[in-house]
């Protein structure tokens, strides 16, 4: 029990890390050490298949391609300039709003029933296969025509076009 | 593994639906703060993550496996959010030599 609120912690502490560190390269890596706490996260709720796409999906691709990407746009100096202090007061107070919101509107609810996992096998990757391939076979083919997509529109988007910039 | 997964049936539904909520109003907070684009996608990717945290603790307190399966699809669409929004970050480098966003305030208009 105790495993769940030290890795809640550390969730939120490297996540306030993300946002607040100045380097984007520090940024990123925080980041990364945010979603290894989810994959934890997803490995103490038994969510196995999860666990490891967060892993190989999340921390091994995406972030890559975040760092990649910065290294692409090659920040040599501190490029980012601060915004004004009030703005940042408000920004913080606006999110401090939302965090107040959700989390007192939650308090009256009262004490809730503890997350207890009835059926052990419910996140291994057999049981959720015959999910997804039954119910939900025809989402899982539109998302490959989705990723596709996303491709094809990367690429066009990402390559230089030689011809077009002759006209501006 | 097994002793691990019982380590968690004491904690409330509640806790994980705290814990959700404010790691999505830190990013909610990141999106307001910061101004480099990059750093705002991460924010958003980490919101993306509170809610795919909350769907699966639902699915185990349910005990419904869509649940995880429809984390596995915002998985599949975050992939795909993220390949195009690079994208038009490195494109807009291109052209205007920036990535802050205030750059981008001709398009108001």
């Amino acid at each position: 029990m105790s495993t769940f609120y030290f890795i809640a912690f550390l969730s939120i502490f490297f996540s306030i890390l993300v946002i607040s560190a100045k380097n984007p390269v520090h940024s990123i890596l925080y980041l990364v050490l945010t979603f290894f706490t989810f994959t934890i996260h997803y490995i103490l709720l038994n969510a196995q298949f999860l666990a490891v796409v967060n892993f190989i999906v999340y921390m091994g691709a995406i972030l890559v391609l975040f760092l990649y990407t910065l290294m692409l746009i090659n920040l040599n100096k501190e490029a980012e300039p601060v915004k004004p202090f009030m703005v940042k007061i408000a920004a913080v107070f606006g999110g401090g709003i939302l965090a107040v919101a959700l989390v007192s509107s939650l308090k009256l609810l009262g004490v809730s029933d503890p997350v207890v996992l009835k059926n052990p096998d419910l996140g291994l990757v057999k049981n959720l296969g015959k999910v997804l391939f039954n119910e939900f076979l025809l989402p899982f083919e539109i998302s490959s025509v989705l990723l596709l997509s996303a491709m094809v529109g990367a690429v066009l988007l990402a390559t230089k076009e030689k011809e077009t910039k002759a006209t501006f | 593994m097994e002793s691990l997964t019982h380590t968690i049936q004491a904690v409330p539904l509640n806790h994980y639906i705290f814990l959700s909520a404010i790691i999505f109003s830190i990013g909610v907070m990141g999106v307001l703060l910061r101004r480099n684009a990059i750093v705002i996608f991460m924010s958003v990717e980490l919101m993306l993550n509170s809610v795919n945290l909350l769907l699966t603790a639902f699915s185990v307190y349910r005990g419904d496996a869509a649940g995880q399966v429809f984390v596995f699809f915002i998985m599949a669409l975050a992939a795909a959010e993220v390949a195009v929004g690079l994208a038009i970050i490195v494109m807009i480098y291109r052209n205007t030599n920036s990535i802050d966003i205030n750059v981008l305030n001709r398009l108001k208009w």
